[in-house]
């Protein structure tokens, strides 16, 4: 089973090797409400964890997503352009935002497990 | 909706609890716990009032009785701070203005309903937005003659029934209501409540404005609500829905710097006030009708699919700063971004290209005719 950690910013990444996938919490998409536009980075950004890489719209407001961890991005979803929605139905399946070659593994030290963070999120 | 600025405790409308039991999510607005959404969410309850009929609760709004002897001495001392031809409207029949300060800038934005009944000569109904009532009725009751009061109505409810079911829903209840035309007022049962009805609202569909007393508003909203048209809609929708219908909302399209000429709201002052003058800022705003304003509220569509949000850069071609953006978002049955604005006059003309700086970046976009969707009141024949 893929290795899965969460951010306070309710990001997801489940690690495959040296390959994180990230995209937002079912929590997150509930709390968003109707997506309606998703930017994802281009394919070869490096970014710094914690920097804000893409982009999620509802209805009522834009909000940044952060990359959990610093890496090179080697894979965007481009069905997010066309169908944001997809965000609202399969938030921690299908509609994965990018994919990250980490830089380095122990950042994810830092993030949270799911347990840690569903008890988060009962607390906020 | 930016208007959460109020402190201290937040208000509760008459229809609270029902908001809860109807799993709506609320949030602070103007001061008051307000449901943004309920169990469909937005993007539904925006095309379901497009489509049937929606249920808005708008009893945070303002409602005030001007009252004077008579039509014309309450009349004229309410033209002393709006532009709308007040003396002439006809009994029953409601107006939309703007209150102006000396400047002919906008202090709110309101509809003023001139009694249907005899006996009632010298009423005035206005309603103001939530966000301004106090400043509203601090500013006219310091204004008024002698023989003219201010009576905000702290006991009424409001809701508004829309969309191109909303006729046919009330029909049942309402047969008054519904002989209605557009911008038509007066008493009416609903059921067993006696209510005043307008047929106006604030999605650009046909609908009504229901004002009841504040006990009997749940009862009147579950008696609408077990008709199988009609949604609970929430704040959310509201505003997407007047976006779309290309309707100003104080403090964003509106402010103490915005006349109603560069807002694009001429056609509220009535020929006999745009000649006569008589209200706050004449001067400035008889000016801007003869030259031009030096801006203009204008509709914006963005070329790519990411919404140009509320204080976004309006930039001409080359780069230069023409204007900014004042309302944004997605419109739900445009299906794709929206935006309104103001642009300096020159860059006004339907079609020209602009550039809005999205996230950094120049984004291309077009100046478009207003509404975005066609509105569809009752235009009786």
């Amino acid at each position: 089973m893929a290795l899965e950690r969460f951010t306070e910013d309710h990001e997801y990444i489940r690690v495959d090797g040296d390959i994180g996938t990230v995209g937002i919490t079912a929590h997150a998409q509930e709390q968003l409400g109707d997506v309606v536009f998703v930017e994802v980075p281009e394919v070869g950004r490096t970014v710094n964890q914690k920097e804000a890489i893409a982009v999620v719209e509802s209805v009522k407001a834009a909000s940044d997503i952060f990359a959990p961890v610093s890496g090179e991005v080697v894979e965007s979803n481009a069905e997010l352009a066309s169908n944001p929605g997809l965000v609202n139905e399969d938030p921690e399946g299908k509609a994965w935002f990018f994919k990250l070659r980490i830089t380095d593994k122990s950042q994810l030290d830092g993030l949270m497990d799911r347990a840690a963070y569903e008890e988060f999120v009962k607390q906020s | 909706m930016s208007a959460d600025t109020a402190t201290g405790p937040l208000k509760r409308t008459p229809l609270y609890d029902l908001h809860r039991e109807l799993g709506a999510k609320m949030v602070p607005f103007a001061g008051y716990e307000m449901p943004v959404q309920y169990q469909l969410g937005i993007l539904k309850e925006h095309q379901h009032t497009r489509t049937h009929a929606g249920l808005f609760d708008v009893s945070h709004m303002g409602q005030a009785y001007l009252i004077g002897p008579d039509h014309q001495t309450a009349a004229a001392a309410l033209e002393t701070l709006v532009p709308a031809d007040i003396l002439n409207l006809r009994p029953g029949m409601q107006r939309y203005t703007q209150l102006l300060n000396a400047e002919g800038g906008i202090v709110d934005d309101l509809m003023v309903t001139r009694s249907a009944d005899p006996a009632e000569d010298g009423k005035l109904l206005l309603v103001v937005n939530a966000s301004r009532k106090e400043v509203d009725y601090e500013y006219i009751s310091a204004r008024l003659p002698a023989s003219v009061r201010l009576e905000p109505q702290l006991d009424r409810a409001l809701l508004a029934l829309q969309g191109p079911e909303a006729a046919a829903v009330l029909s049942k209840h309402s047969p008054d209501a519904v002989a209605l035309g557009f911008m038509g007022a007066r008493r009416a049962s609903v059921g067993p409540f006696v209510c005043h009805v307008s047929r106006s609202g604030y999605t650009g569909e046909d609908g009504f404005e229901i004002s009841v007393a504040a006990d009997e508003a749940v009862d009147l909203a579950r008696l609408l609500l077990a008709e199988a048209p009609v949604q609970p809609i929430g704040l959310g929708a509201r505003d997407s829905l007047r976006l779309e219908a290309g309707l100003c909302l104080y403090g964003h399209e509106l402010d103490e710097t915005t006349t109603p000429v560069e807002a694009g709201l001429v056609w509220s002052i009535q020929k006999r006030r745009r000649e006569e003058g008589g209200f706050p800022g004449a001067e400035r705003i008889q000016q801007e009708l003869r030259e031009g304003p030096k801006r203009l509220r204008v509709g914006i569509k963005p070329e790519g699919r990411a919404p140009a949000r509320d204080g976004t850069e309006i930039l001409d071609t080359s780069g230069a700063r023409i204007g900014v953006i004042t309302s944004g978002g997605f419109g739900p049955t445009v299906n794709g971004p929206i935006a309104m604005g103001y642009v300096e006059t020159a860059f006004a003309k339907l079609g020209t290209a602009v550039e809005l700086m999205i996230r950094g970046k120049a984004q291309p976009a077009k100046i478009v005719d207003l509404p975005f969707v066609p509105h569809r009141y009752l235009r009786k024949a």
